[in-house]
């Protein structure tokens, strides 16, 4: 995994709450069996106008965000099915950051599994960049993980909270399955003494 | 001392360890596998060389993408049959048990867990699809994840995973006749929202959760995802131990009662507290609708649309605008004046025997709506099986439902079972976001009786007061 440890970017607004991954990439790209090509499926409907030709109000067909690295948006984002495609096709486009006022706990969770910081901010500080991303072209934030914090181009910072464990993998850019490997005996103790317990869940299926 | 919750005791038997700082390696007892979520994980284990540590922990059915035709005409996606046998491919190399397209076994992922004695109390499940929470219903820890988290489950047997929070929601009362759990765990969302079970495991609870059947649980616990939360689960009882005895997959002789022993004590002590309750009354609940394009937007069949202008907050004026606008519909409309083109009934919320029983006793010797086409898609191979040998499908048939094979089908629309731009649809299942049966189509979400009456009439009517 790519490790996370400050990004300056351009700033691309999606003025929305409650985005599901459904609206981030729908089904029909979900049919790939690899992580990777899923750019074309993001945000498919909403980009695209009823003939297909692609929607010019939509900010990812507009010039001035083109390279953009962070997103912004609003509540919940990544609400809805589980599919780790949404963090993908936003990797693949370029995006490795997203801040939004909230996530749904499991595309936050696939976050970072995938070197994506998501970033939740103050309903109210979202609300004052959401303002000057729009209104300024060429809108640039820094986001330093190591400091925990967004700072704007008028200097204002502000801060984030995140969990220490998982700020340290994405710093890092760690295999998270070899870390846990790294504990197999604490694994293979729990599993004697489980079995112990519950004997039922250890006769174990063969195909 | 305090007492624990239903989930306390689950986390705490199954922590490996904890680091100080609370991030907790979780053993993880079971893994459901399917086709859409799975490639990718196992791709992953090849490149890095591992080995699933208990390869017989885990069950992988094909779900999502199947045809619900004539199965032996294969599958007519190029892209899907490749998904599908890649799956088959993945299994085979890994030694995992897959019922496969043709078993009698095969179904939706979240129905055969339960269908098999798979599903166990006090268990920790997962599976690349949010809908695991189902499985709370038999008093599992169950949630979904993603794809790297199937691959790090398959490799350790594991997850890291920090300590949710506790919310209980506590159902008492009488439901209304003809209101069921769908009716229940909308209304539940309608009143936390889309985002209020975020960071938290729902324990569902008071009389009318007791009342509920095991299938009427897992139909509640199926959609605690559309409330934000991960899982949601009720505690196991007699109902439980009923539901699982004989089941293939589920221990059986001195196991058995060792096992159901030990769920006795699966239940939150009197002197536990949750972090956050809510509390409803099966009074206030009618049959529900859903109206907008977010599960959390919905109100009872008897209720109006909502008028955006009235709506104090911008972002949820907006976003009900944007609905209304997506949806076809007018401020202030009441529900029942809402003309349908397609029925669903289906889905890992609704497709088991005793929603299929429900519908098809409303269903019989009626005939749907000219101007509606309808479909009945059993959750499993064994279900279409059980609910043929009961007559079930001539009834459904003779009212001009079409009888399908089971999987996912109109829930998602991965297969050839799609809305047209602009339809619009009943459906029993658990997502009307934009699209979501289909570009450009109108889900509402509703229970197979609001369903079944939706087909006949062709638009939306009170089930209490139909006949």
């Amino acid at each position: 995994m790519q490790p996370f440890t400050q990004l300056t970017g351009l700033v691309a607004p999606l003025d929305r709450v409650d985005i599901d991954t459904d609206q981030i990439i729908p089904k029909q790209f979900l049919k790939t069996i690899k992580r990777t090509g899923l750019r074309e499926g993001l945000f498919f409907d909403w980009r695209r106008q009823k003939d297909g030709s692609p929607d010019p109000s939509f900010f990812l067909n507009q010039p001035r965000y083109q390279g953009a690295t962070i997103l912004l948006t609003r509540d919940n984002f990544g609400c809805g099915s589980s599919r780790e495609h949404a963090p993908w096709a936003l990797l693949d486009q370029g995006f490795r950051c997203v801040i939004a006022a909230s996530f749904a706990d499991i595309f936050y969770n696939n976050c970072f599994q995938n070197g994506i910081l998501p970033v939740v901010l103050e309903s109210q500080h979202v609300q004052t960049m959401m303002k000057d991303v729009i209104s300024q072209p060429g809108y640039q934030a820094t986001v330093d993980l190591a400091e925990q914090t967004v700072a704007t181009p008028e200097g204002t910072t502000y801060r984030f909270s995140i969990d220490p464990f998982r700020k340290d993998c994405l710093y890092r850019g760690l295999d998270s399955i070899g870390l846990s490997l790294q504990h197999e005996p604490a694994i293979a103790a729990y599993e004697a003494r489980r079995k112990a317990d519950a004997p039922w869940l250890f006769s174990d299926l063969r195909p | 001392m305090a007492g624990q919750t239903l989930f306390d005791k689950i986390w705490d038997s199954h922590v490996v360890r904890a680091e100080p700082d609370g991030t907790t390696l979780l053993y993880i007892d079971r893994q459901l596998v399917h086709e859409v979520t799975s490639p990718q994980a196992f791709e992953g284990l090849k490149l890095a060389g591992r080995r699933p540590r208990r390869a017989g922990t885990t069950l992988a059915v094909p779900d999502h993408n199947v045809p619900t035709t004539d199965r032996r005409l294969g599958i007519a996606d190029p892209v899907s049959a490749i998904q599908i046998q890649t799956l088959e491919d993945n299994c085979r190399d890994f030694g995992i048990t897959l019922f496969n397209m043709s078993d009698i076994r095969q179904g939706i992922v979240h129905v055969i867990g339960p269908e098999q004695g798979f599903t166990l109390p006090g268990t920790t499940i997962v599976c690349g699809d949010s809908h695991t929470s189902t499985h709370g219903a038999f008093g599992a820890l169950a949630f979904g994840i993603g794809t790297s988290e199937v691959e790090h489950v398959l490799a350790t047997q594991c997850l890291v995973q920090k300590r949710p929070k506790t919310m209980e929601v506590r159902v008492d009362g009488l439901l209304s006749d003809r209101c069921s759990a769908k009716d229940v765990i909308l209304a539940i969302i309608g009143t936390i929202g889309t985002a209020g079970g975020t960071g938290y495991v729902i324990e569902y609870t008071g009389s009318v959760i007791r009342a509920l059947s095991m299938e009427g649980r897992m139909t509640l616990c199926n959609m605690s995802i559309e409330g934000g939360a991960r899982a949601g689960m009720v505690a196991p009882d007699e109902k439980t131990v009923a539901y699982l005895k004989g089941r293939p997959l589920a221990p059986s002789g001195d196991p058995w009662e060792q096992a159901v022993k030990a769920w006795q004590d699966l239940k939150t002590d009197a002197n536990a507290s949750y972090d956050a309750t809510v509390v409803i009354k099966a009074e206030d609940i009618a049959p529900q609708v859903s109206w907008g394009t977010s599960p959390g937007m919905v109100t009872g069949v008897d209720g109006r649309v909502p008028d955006p202008k009235v709506i104090a907050d911008e972002k949820t004026r907006q976003a009900t605008e944007r609905a209304l606008v997506y949806m076809g519909l007018t401020a202030n409309m009441p529900i029942t004046d809402i003309n349908i083109d397609r029925v669903f009934i289906g889905s890992c919320t609704n497709s088991r025997m005793e929603d299929l029983r429900l519908a098809a006793s409303l269903a019989k010797g009626k005939r749907i709506s000219t101007s509606v086409r309808a479909m009945v898609v059993p959750g499993s191979g064994l279900i279409k099986q059980q609910a043929e040998a009961e007559g079930l499908d001539r009834i459904f048939t003779e009212a001009g439902f079409e009888w399908r094979e089971p999987g996912c089908s109109m829930c998602l629309a991965m297969n050839a079972d799609v809305l047209q731009p602009g339809e619009r649809c009943a459906s029993t299942s658990n997502r009307n976001f934009e699209g979501r049966q289909g570009a450009g189509g109108r889900t509402h979400l509703v229970s197979p009786a609001m369903a079944v009456a939706a087909a006949v009439e062709g638009h939306f009517v009170d089930i209490r007061h139909w006949r």
